[in-house]
Parts: C-alpha cells; structure tokens; sequence
C-alpha cells in the first residue's frame, strides 16, 4: 500500500491549487455575498477541463481518473464550496448517468458536450415532498407518441440557474412505486420548464440551486435513460459515486479553514505573545488536522476503489459521513480560534463555517449515510 | 514554423541560498517552478503555432529533476520536450550553458527561437543573446509584442528604456521574451494526463559531441571565475511617518538624521 500520489496527479494538484488560489480566492467572498457565480469563473474553469475530469477522451472528457477529480474537488473548496458543488453536481450526479446508462447516441449528443467543457449539466432528483426517501418522487412522465410528457415539480436543483442539460427522474408506471421510476434528459429549452429564483440560503450561496417546474414537458422518447424502470437504480448509482465528491468537498473546507487559521494564530497577538503559543491552540489544530488527514484518507479510499471498479458505494458513504461532520467540527473550531473575527465576513473562516453544514444535507442526509453504512453491515 | 523555447527550471524563491564553499545555488529543498519570463515565451509561442501551424518544442538543460518543468509545458500544450543533461554539463556558466543550448538547437532544428530574457535564480540574461550569437542568428531582446509573424520574417515591439523599437526580423533567430509578451495559460486536466504519456527526450553529451568539446562546458569550459558569492544581508523595514504636516515632517526627518549624526 502506498498513500503517494502519482506524478501526474501531483502536478493536477498544482493545477487546481494555483487556479484557485489565483482565480477563485479573490472573488469568493464577493460571489457569496452575490448570491451568484461567476459566468466568467465558469468559463475559465471549462477551460482547464475541471467540468470533464475523470471522463474518457473518446468522449471529449479529459482522461483522468476520480482520485484526480477528488483533488480538483478538495483544492477548489478549500477557498470556495460553491465552486465544489457546481462542480461536483455536473461531474458526479449529472454525467455519470449518461455515461454509464446512456446509448452511444445519447452519450455522442449529450455527454460530450458536457465533459468537453461546453455545456453544465443538473439532477432533479428532490421534491418538495421527496427528500431522504427519494421512492416518494411524483413527478409524472406519460407516453405519448414519440414523446414522454412530464409534470411535477423538482425543488434544490443544483446548477439549474444556468445548467443545459437536465437529468430528471418521473414515474413512469404510477403502481409499482419506485420501480416505476424512469430516468430523462431533459434540455434546458424545452417548453414547460420553468426555473424559479435561487433559493436563498445559509451556505455555498454562490451556487445556483432552484425549484424546477415542469408543466407539459416534451421529452423525446429516446431521451430516456436506460429502461423504463430503471429511473431509481440509476439515481442511486449516480448518488453513490457522488458522495466522493461531497467527501473531497467537505475535506476541502475544513482545510482551507485550518490553513487560514495556522496563518491567524501565528499573527494575532494576546497576552504578549501569539495565540498560537498557547497549547489550547495547538491542541486544536492538531486535532482539527488529525481528522482532516483521516477523512482524506477515507476519501481517496473509495476514490480508489471506484477507479478499480470495486465496491465503492459504502465507502463513498463512510467518507461522506465522516468527512461532512469533521469539516463542521473544525471549521467550528477554527472560527474559535479566530475570536470575535472569525464571527465576521471579513473571515473566510465565517463562510467555511456556513458551508459546511450542507455538506451534511445534500446527497444523502448523515443519518441517510448511516442506513447505507449499516445496512452494508447487514446489522 | 518550428518554434523552439529554451525553458529554465528555477527554484520558487526570492531567496536564493548560495552555498558558501562552492559558491553555487543550493537548490535542495526549495520547490522548483519554470522560469517566469520562459513561460511567457511558451504562451507566445502557442500563440504564434496557433496563427501560423507548425510545431512547438520546449528544451531545458538541467537535472533529470527539470522532467517536471518539461511535463508542465507539455501539459500546456507543447507538442515536444527534450532534456539536455549530463554530467558533462554540471557546473556550466552562461557561455557554456548557452554553447551547450545552441548545440542542442542545432541538433533540434528551428525557425524561431524564444527564450526567456532573464531568469530569476541566475539573473545574467545572457544566456538568449549568447545563443543566438552561437548559431549566427540575428536577434531581438526585451519583446513585449509580436505584431505580425510569417514564415519568412516576424515584426516585434522592443521594450527600450526611453520607448520601444518596432522591428522587422527574418527567421530563422532568436526572441527574448518579457512578462508584457504574453499572459500564460493554465495547464489543462486533459493536458496533465497527456504530458505524461508523451516521451521526453533526452540530449546527452555523445548526442552533441559534434559540436561541442569537453573543455568548451562545465567548470572547465566556464570562463567566469566567481571570486566570492554571498547572502544579501536583509535591511530592516524602514519607517513610515503618516499623517504629519510639512512642517512636522521636515523636523521628523532632520531629528532622525541628527540622531544618526548624518548631519
Ligand atoms: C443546497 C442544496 C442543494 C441540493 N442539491 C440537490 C440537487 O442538485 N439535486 C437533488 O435532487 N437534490 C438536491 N438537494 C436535496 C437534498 O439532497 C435533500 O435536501 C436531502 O436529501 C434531504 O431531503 P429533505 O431536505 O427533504 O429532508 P428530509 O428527508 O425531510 O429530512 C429531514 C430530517 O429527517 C431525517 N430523516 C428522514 N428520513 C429519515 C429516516 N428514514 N430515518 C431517520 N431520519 C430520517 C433526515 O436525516 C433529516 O435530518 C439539495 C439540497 C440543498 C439544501
Ligand atoms: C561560474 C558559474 C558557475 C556556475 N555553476 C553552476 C553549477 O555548478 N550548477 C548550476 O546549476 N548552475 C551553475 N551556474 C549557473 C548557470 O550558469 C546558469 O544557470 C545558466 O547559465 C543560466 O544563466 P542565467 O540563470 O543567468 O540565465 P539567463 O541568461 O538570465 O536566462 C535567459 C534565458 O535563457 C534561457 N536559459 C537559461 N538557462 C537555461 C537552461 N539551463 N536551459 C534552457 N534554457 C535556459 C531561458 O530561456 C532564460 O529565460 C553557474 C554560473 C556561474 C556564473
């Protein structure tokens, strides 16, 4: 066993590091107070390939693998989450059901202009009435012809401010539940999608998250992924892989607070003499750090395991648990250690702070995460 | 066009340690990133592929440890990178090293070669003019723009001390570039992953031995006899008076220099 990255994912690293540092840093701060991402960010980062990273060539993707897509995820949150999710929803929920459940023709047509940079993607998974029991879906989709004609109402839909591409899961067959639940692309222009503001929210308010309305929606018939059916497996994969994501994510923002505050500690003055003289303070960090360097550990596990197309999904839910928790419990601790000011937006570490809860929420809720985690336990 | 960049692998630091016994730069420890004025001329060099076709090759002589340096410029979208390295090489001043880069140029072939002007460690920014004085290829120093480029001839804005130069030069010769030249691109994802499929090759002694001697590089082939190099010893930051009137000012600052007994 070797904890080493490669050479290549090494100089990945660099990659993001200094993108982030140089492109996303300065403007973080304005974006969250915005409530609103950066079209020109966006731009910049389909440049770089970070919207296709662990996607084949043949598609246009950029050839990488997930471990690679988890330091993406770990390097761009560390300064922004936002950042994290949007990139995160398009790569790990969006993509992956074309790619892994789509025909070569829906892949030609839809997964290459996403993974080459060109065009974002979403997943409306979430209804009002359907969250952690995602079986709950209402959503309808009613062949007609050559076309499905879908209704009902998505709510939290990451990226969908400016997403093209949409996945969307509807029942099918109304009587067998969730295995009556088919699994849609649907594209931005159709008539009947309606997208409602951003929802205003505590943390990652940079990204965009809507209701999405859908109200007579014609779907061409061969925009359906896989079978009739199969809508809620493919969720479910989808998800499973996603939460690596969400684990890198949650990795990055407590880094990202604990580099901040190592910078503060050393500065900041009291009783004579720098805080982070104290022992408390390095107690602290060494703690915060600990974990941090565990739940990294945890997330390129199941990167890993995912690259070598073993069982990923109940480590995916281990990182994402653990990874989620200790990013709220040191970006706490960092704020802190930063005093009053952590309090203040003038901070990063107040941002990391209020993001960090979500990292609990979406893709599965912790206690979601424990059903998986012991269920695979068969307890 | 066959577009050549001569890129250096420079240690990330305005301090750069000198070892006292030898008098050369320590560079264990130290992270290592291309020379900022060479990626500049990466860029405008991608550039110019971009507008005329042809090929982009970047060559460093160094380490085997410049391989990352290299990779980066791969991943930058170079189509081709070659090492120069050798024991033979170790201890090269500027006139070798760039007798060395030209023998190397000559092996490579080019039209255009673009070179960084000065590099952050070393600081000489002789290494361009030398080599174009080796090869008997006209060139320009201190380019902050290409304004047009063709197969037969390129015409460059001259960064001067008291204005520019615009100048109209025939290929094949040699650039030196200047930050105002370019903006250089990130590296892509896709890049990266290709930047370590491609070959680097490597130019050692042997390859070059047609025109070069063993006594022309290294320390042998090394006219500069460096008498004594040293740490710069660091000034203190000096103090800044704020928010006085002019009068104030002028008694602060006579005060200060008859404390010091200046005057
Ligand atoms: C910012 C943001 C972005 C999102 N992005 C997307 C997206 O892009 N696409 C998408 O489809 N969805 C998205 N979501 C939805 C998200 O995945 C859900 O909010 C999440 O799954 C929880 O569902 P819920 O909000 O309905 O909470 P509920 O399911 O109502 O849960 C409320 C509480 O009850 C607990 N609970 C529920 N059921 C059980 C149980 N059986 N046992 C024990 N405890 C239980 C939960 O853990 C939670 O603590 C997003 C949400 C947010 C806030
Ligand atoms: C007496 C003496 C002894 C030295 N001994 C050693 C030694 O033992 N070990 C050692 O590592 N260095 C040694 N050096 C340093 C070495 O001479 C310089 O690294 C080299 O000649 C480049 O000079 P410079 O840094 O001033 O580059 P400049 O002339 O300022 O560089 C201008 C441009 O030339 C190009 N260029 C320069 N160097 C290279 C290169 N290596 N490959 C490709 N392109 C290049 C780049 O495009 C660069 O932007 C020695 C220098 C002296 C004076």
């Amino acid at each position: 066993m070797d904890f080493k990255l490669t050479k290549t994912q090494m100089l990945q690293q660099e990659l993001f590091r200094k993108f982030a540092e140089t492109e996303i840093k300065p403007i973080a701060k304005d974006m969250d107070e915005a409530e609103e991402y950066s079209a020109e960010l966006l731009q910049k980062l389909q440049k770089i390939g970070a919207f296709g990273i662990p996607y084949s060539r043949e598609y246009g993707g950029q050839g990488a693998d997930v471990l690679t897509y988890t330091l993406c995820m770990e390097e761009m949150s560390k300064v922004d989450a936002s950042t994290g999710i949007t990139l995160s929803v398009h790569t790990s929920l969006c993509c992956p059901c074309i790619n892994e459940f789509g025909t070569e023709e829906q892949k030609q047509k839809y997964l290459r202009p996403l993974v080459d940079g060109s065009k974002i993607g979403c997943f409306g998974l979430t209804e009002p009435g359907a969250g952690t029991d995602a079986a709950g879906v209402r959503t309808e989709a009613r062949l007609e012809g050559d076309y499905y004609i879908l209704n009902g109402t998505k709510i939290f839909t990451t990226n969908s401010g400016f997403a093209d591409t949409f996945i969307v899961f509807a029942l099918t067959d109304k009587s067998k539940g969730p295995k009556g639940m088919s699994a849609f692309i649907v594209e931005r222009d159709s008539e009947g999608l309606t997208v409602g503001p951003n929802i205003e929210r505590m943390g990652i308010r940079a990204a965009s998250n809507c209701e999405v309305v859908y109200e007579n929606v014609k779907v061409p018939k061969e925009n359906l992924l896989g079978k009739e059916g199969q809508g809620y497996k493919i969720a479910m994969t989808a998800l499973g892989g996603g939460r690596i994501g969400i684990g890198a994510q949650s990795v990055g923002i407590a880094q990202g607070a604990i580099d901040e505050a190592l910078k503060y500690v050393k500065e900041r003055k009291q009783g004579g003499k720098p805080i982070g003289k104290y022992q408390n303070t390095q107690f602290k960090l060494a703690e915060c750090q600990t974990k941090v360097d565990a739940a990294r550990l945890m997330v390129w596990r199941a990167a890993t395991a995912k690259d070598n197309h073993d069982n990923y999904a109940p480590l995916a839910a281990m990182c994402k648990l653990f990874a989620s928790e200790t990013a709220n419990e040191v970006t706490r601790v960092c704020v802190q250690l930063f005093g009053g000011y952590g309090y203040c937006r003038e901070y990063p570490v107040e941002r990391a702070m209020r993001d960090a809860k979500i990292t609990e929420i979406y893709e599965g809720t912790s206690e979601a995460m424990k059903m998986i985690i012991s269920g695979s336990m068969k307890v | 066009m066959k577009i050549v960049v001569c890129i250096k692998q420079v240690p990330d630091t305005v301090e750069v340690k000198i070892d006292p016994k030898t008098g050369t730069l320590i560079r264990d420890g130290v992270p290592s990133i291309i020379n900022h004025d060479d990626k500049t001329g990466i860029e405008a060099a991608l550039t110019l592929r971009e507008q005329l076709g042809g090929t982009v090759t970047v060559v460093s002589m160094g380490p085997p440890q410049a391989d990352v340096a290299l990779r980066e410029a791969l991943a930058m979208g170079c189509d081709e990178a070659i090492l120069v390295s050798g024991r033979e090489f170790g201890g090269s001043d500027t006139y070798a090293t760039s007798g060395i880069l030209a023998a190397a140029l000559k092996k490579i072939g080019y039209d255009l070669i673009i070179t960084g002007r000065q590099a952050i460690d070393g600081d000489t920014a002789q290494v361009g003019p030398q080599i174009a004085e080796k090869l008997h290829v006209p060139q320009v120093s201190y380019v902050e723009e290409v304004k047009e480029a063709t197969e037969d001839y390129v015409v460059v804005k001259r960064q001067f001390e008291d204005g520019y130069h615009i100048i109209k030069i025939k290929t094949p010769c040699l650039l030196t570039a200047i930050a105002e030249l370019a903006t250089p691109r990130y590296m892509s994802v896709r890049g990266i992953v290709e930047a370590y499929e491609k070959e680097i090759k490597i130019l050692g002694f042997e390859d070059l031995k047609d025109d070069l001697e063993l006594d022309m590089i290294g320390l042998k082939g090394s006219p500069t006899n460096v008498y004594q190099s040293f740490t710069k010893e660091v000034k203190g930051a000096g103090t800044i008076l704020k928010d006085l009137s002019a009068d104030e000012a002028v008694k602060a600052i006579v005060d200060k220099l008859e404390e010091k007994f200046i005057i």
